[in-house]
């Protein structure tokens, strides 16, 4: 055996060991229940703070292991027990009203030197740690509506700008058709066309005096990513002022959106705060007609649409729309000289829009409607119907005290108020409405159960595997278990290393690679069986083992791992968990039968001059 | 200890008449209980609600839906799941708003029978994400199969090729109509289960043909049947020990893993099952009748240097 091994392949396998062991070992002191707060304020949290929170606890009598302030400045509680962890919770929120989002999630047991390491434990999936998973549909085809409207909208006025008078600017598909009165402003017109979008293709139509212009592909899909990464932006902001621990929310496919959020435990309301769709429209008062008339009447002015605000009382608003919730970038509450203010931040179409408006309405009051679209189930005719139903509000009504474009401040509210508006403005800024396509939401004893059977039965199952593997190969069944053992650790090592989620699937492919991963040991064993049979020496037999057996091990884990890959490509979910336990697990278990089983077998049979007979 | 104190001489191939009728009498009643009784698709592949809940003490099923029923909803079907105290009601998809209304009112009729119930877990899938899911697994199932058959046609000669593929095929067909006759739900996770029985399963046959090859050059003057049967049985004692092993600790899943993980590990344990009985009988078989013989190996596959490793 002497020839095949060396030195610094035990060094280099027990470095790796190491390694692994080290990166595994957060995952063996567990994780126990914690709240994790962060201010509102997003100032951060300091020492002080830690003690003015173990007073608060102390005060209720509330037992809790630790507490603590991480790198971002958020403080941890950790507790023992949900009981303690919902209490203290409760207190918090009454005694610090609003101050603190505060999550309820686990934080790790072990000590702090490894902590201090940056060693993780693996973070658990949503199966296991209990929490929502929601998987949003945008509706990009709305998106792309939207910008045709804006198109149709912008095409008036640029023409308009140009002095270049029009029959209709229509859209029909991607299309956008225009009809000049007069043929010969066709040059004219493309070119002021051209001006305002030079990415757009337009061409002179069939007819003298059409104009056509077409959305290219690209422009459509350039739309639909934008209108998918704006919501995105606003479930984040959404999420986040719900005080989630460790929120995952990423593009899912060409217009899904999956949301996952760990730890939360009352699904029907942060399914409904997040399930909002909203916009904006900022649009002026019309203060020609009277809206009390138009309500008595139920006859609205030409050009003008009745709204109501949310005193209740009735507003006339001018049909036009002067900037759209999609052209809004920014918008918070910001109190200047000491008067509460919403500062708002427009695009710069948007910008130029508002700049023209206000221009010409000095002094008139301009408002801000909120569009809120929720799906309703009604019986109708005794069968289920879903609806769109659409809440549209006026949120704020301010008159226009100064020309302005594209940063403006909205004033002339209570500090309650302005707040309120600036979350509206900001929830609003979505391009596209979203619909829930799949919700799953685990309780968190059922977490906990199903973290304790997977266990369970990856300990039961493994006992008793190494009680055959003891009986059938004795001394070579030690060395084979020791190897499973390493294989488990290499596992643990590696979902920590990578972050990735351990799921209950996955729980359930570490069981299932531990039973593959004898599989190896087996081919190797009944190989050096077959070698001894046939009288050859027992360090030949090994050796001949190692060797003949190799090119099965490697033809027969090939093939799960290329079901495993498909499963990683096409899964979803816990699902994708099961596949990367599954693909890791295939690797570990041939390095750790191929390399590990040979050294320990070096180790025990390497080292004596003669060998008269193996253990197996 | 040893299963097989010197290599057993069962003539496999002798009888392999038998073993067709056998594998063709399951292929066949598969297909006929997936086309009369069909699966039981989990949510997953159908869309649809369903509610796990926790009560203090066994409820009565029927008192259930009649609450569920006088509630509105019907179509729901109640089923204890595990134990007697937990209980699944699974209703048809519904649209996103209506999920939440219908959640709320499980809820209420659940608790109408029995204040104390705890809902542990609610899942809504939408038709359409429902139909999206089956096509992904589909996909998942045919790629793997695809690239399976492309890396065995690679590695060996076309009628261990077509042995190979035929026995992988067999093993989910007989998983899928073990599913129709018990009625176990047939989920995502069972899909993944049947993707990892594929591999898996190849693993024996791979190794079975590994020694087939072998033996072919050395055995010259023996029949293809006489060769074939003894790399079987030369592998059988490894190959039993696998399958074994692996399906000592997958068992462990099904007993011990939790009614969440059934479906799961009872696909995993029935593939690993089949997975053994089709590459001891159904692929060294087929290779046999599609006229495998020395000559097809002739001149001696060159084997590289593959053990570069310690």
């Amino acid at each position: 055996m002497k020839p095949s091994h060396s030195w610094w392949k035990d060094a280099a396998l027990s470095a790796v060991l190491l390694v692994a062991g080290l990166l595994a070992l957060p995952n063996l002191y567990g994780e126990s229940e914690a709240l994790q707060l962060s201010r509102r304020d997003r100032a951060l949290f300091d020492a002080a703070s830690v003690t003015e929170f173990e007073g608060v606890l102390n005060g209720a009598k509330i037992p809790f292991d630790e507490s603590f302030v991480d790198d971002n400045g958020r403080l941890w509680i950790r507790f023992s027990g949900v009981s303690n962890q919902l209490a203290a919770r409760d207190l918090i929120q009454s005694r610090y009203e609003g101050q603190f989002a505060i999550a309820t999630t686990f934080a790790s047991r072990a000590p702090e030197w490894i902590s201090r390491l940056g060693l993780e434990p693996m973070s658990l999936g949503l199966d296991l740690r209990g929490g929502i998973y929601i998987v949003y549909e945008v509706d990009v085809e709305g998106a792309v509506q939207q910008l045709l409207q804006r198109l149709e909208r912008d095409f008036r006025k640029a023409l308009r700008d140009a002095k270049v008078q029009y029959e209709d600017v229509t859209v029909t598909g991607t299309v956008t058709q225009v009809r000049l009165r007069d043929p010969a402003q066709a040059e004219a017109a493309l070119r002021a066309l051209r001006d305002y979008d030079s990415t757009l293709s337009i061409e002179q139509g069939a007819e003298a005096g059409l104009l056509v212009a077409q959305l290219t592909p690209g422009q459509i899909k350039q739309r639909q990513d934008f209108s998918i990464q704006q919501n995105i932006t606003a479930l984040n902001n959404r999420v986040n002022a719900l005080g989630v621990a460790e929120p995952v929310i990423q593009r899912q496919g060409i217009n899904r959106i999956a949301v996952q959020l760990p730890g939360i435990q009352d699904a029907s309301e942060v399914v409904r705060l997040l399930g909002k769709v909203a916009t904006l429209e900022f649009r002026l008062v019309d203060t020609v007609n009277s809206p009390l008339e138009a309500q008595r009447s139920g006859r609205t002015p030409l050009g003008s649409k009745l709204y109501k605000e949310r005193s209740g009382s009735p507003v006339l608003l001018q049909r036009e729309v002067i900037a759209t919730g999609e052209q809004l970038i920014d918008a918070s509450f910001a109190p200047s000289q000491g008067e509460p203010a919403v500062s708002v931040k427009l695009d710069s179409r948007g910008g130029d829009e508002m700049l023209r408006t206000t221009r010409e309405n000095l002094g008139r009051p301009m408002a801000v409607v909120f569009i809120e679209k929720e799906r309703e189930q009604v019986e109708r005719d005794g069968q289920k119907v879903v609806i769109d139903r659409s809440k549209e509000e006026v949120i704020s009504v301010a008159t226009i005290r100064g020309v302005f474009s594209n940063n403006f401040q909205i004033t002339g509210l209570s500090a309650a108020e302005g707040t309120e508006l600036a979350k509206m403005l900001r929830a609003g800024a979505l391009a596209a409405p979203i619909y829930i396509v799949e919700q799953r939401l685990i309780g968190p004893s059922l977490g906990r159960d199903n973290i304790e059977r997977g266990f369970k039965a990856l300990l039961i199952g493994m006992g008793a595997l190494f009680a055959f593997m003891l009986i059938y190969y004795r001394v070579f069944g030690i060395v084979a278990s020791a190897v499973l053992i390493a294989n488990v650790i290499l596992i643990t090592a590696l979902l920590s290393l990578f972050k990735a989620a351990l799921t209950l699937p996955g729980i359930a492919g570490i069981v299932l690679t531990v039973g593959m991963a004898v599989d190896a040991n087996i081919l190797i064993y009944e190989r050096i069986r077959e070698e001894l049979r046939n009288g050859n020496s027992p360090l030949a037999s090994i050796n001949a083992g190692f060797e003949r057996a190799f090119s099965a091990i490697v033809d027969s884990n090939v093939t799960t791992l290329i079901a495993g890959i498909m499963l990683f490509a096409f899964g979803t979910g816990p699902i994708k968990g099961f596949a990367v336990v599954l693909n890791l697990g295939i690797l570990t278990s041939m390095f750790t039968a191929l390399v590990g089983s040979r050294a320990m077998l070096h180790l025990i049979y390497g080292r004596r001059r003669r060998v008269e007979r193996l253990s197996i | 200890m040893e299963f097989f104190k010197r290599t057993p001489r069962i003539r496999f191939l002798g009888r392999r008449r038998y073993w067709y009728t056998v594998s063709v009498l399951m292929i066949v009643g598969s297909f006929l209980m997936v086309f009369t009784h069909g699966l039981n698709f989990g949510i997953d592949f159908t869309g649809g609600v369903v509610v796990e809940a926790h009560f203090p003490q066994a409820p009565d099923l029927e008192q259930l839906r009649d609450s569920l029923s006088n509630g509105g909803l019907a179509d729901a079907e109640v089923q204890s799941f595990g134990t007697a105290q937990d209980v699944l009601v699974r209703l048809p998809p519904v649209e996103e708003a209506a999920a939440r209304l219908v959640n709320e009112q499980v809820r209420a009729a659940l608790a109408a029978v029995d204040a104390g119930v705890a809902i542990r877990r609610t899942e809504s899938v939408g038709p359409r994400a429902g139909r999206e899911l089956a096509e992904k697994g589909a996909t998942a199932l045919l790629m793997s199969l695809l690239f399976i058959a492309i890396y065995v046609i690679v590695r060996f000669q076309w009628k261990f090729s077509v042995g190979a593929i035929v026995a992988v095929l067999h093993d989910p067909i007989v998983v899928v109509g073990v599913f129709a006759v018990t009625g176990i739900t047939f989920d995502l996770s069972v899909m993944a289960a049947i993707l990892a029985v594929i591999g898996y399963s190849l693993n024996d046959t791979v190794v079975v043909f590994d020694r087939v090859r072998e033996r072919l050059v050395q055995m010259r003057k023996a029949t293809p049947t006489e060769v074939m049967d003894t790399a079987i049985n030369e592998t059988l004692s490894r190959t039993l020990l696998t399958s074994g092993s692996t399906a000592l600790v997958v068992a462990a899943l099904v007993l011990f893993g939790g009614e969440a993980l059934r479906p799961f590990s009872l696909a995993l344990l029935i593939g690993i099952v089949v997975g053994t009985y089709s590459s001891i009988y159904v692929a060294g078989a087929l290779a046999l009748d599609l006229g495998l013989s020395q000559r097809d190996l002739m001149p001696p596959e060159k084997r590289g240097e593959v053990d570069t490793l310690p």
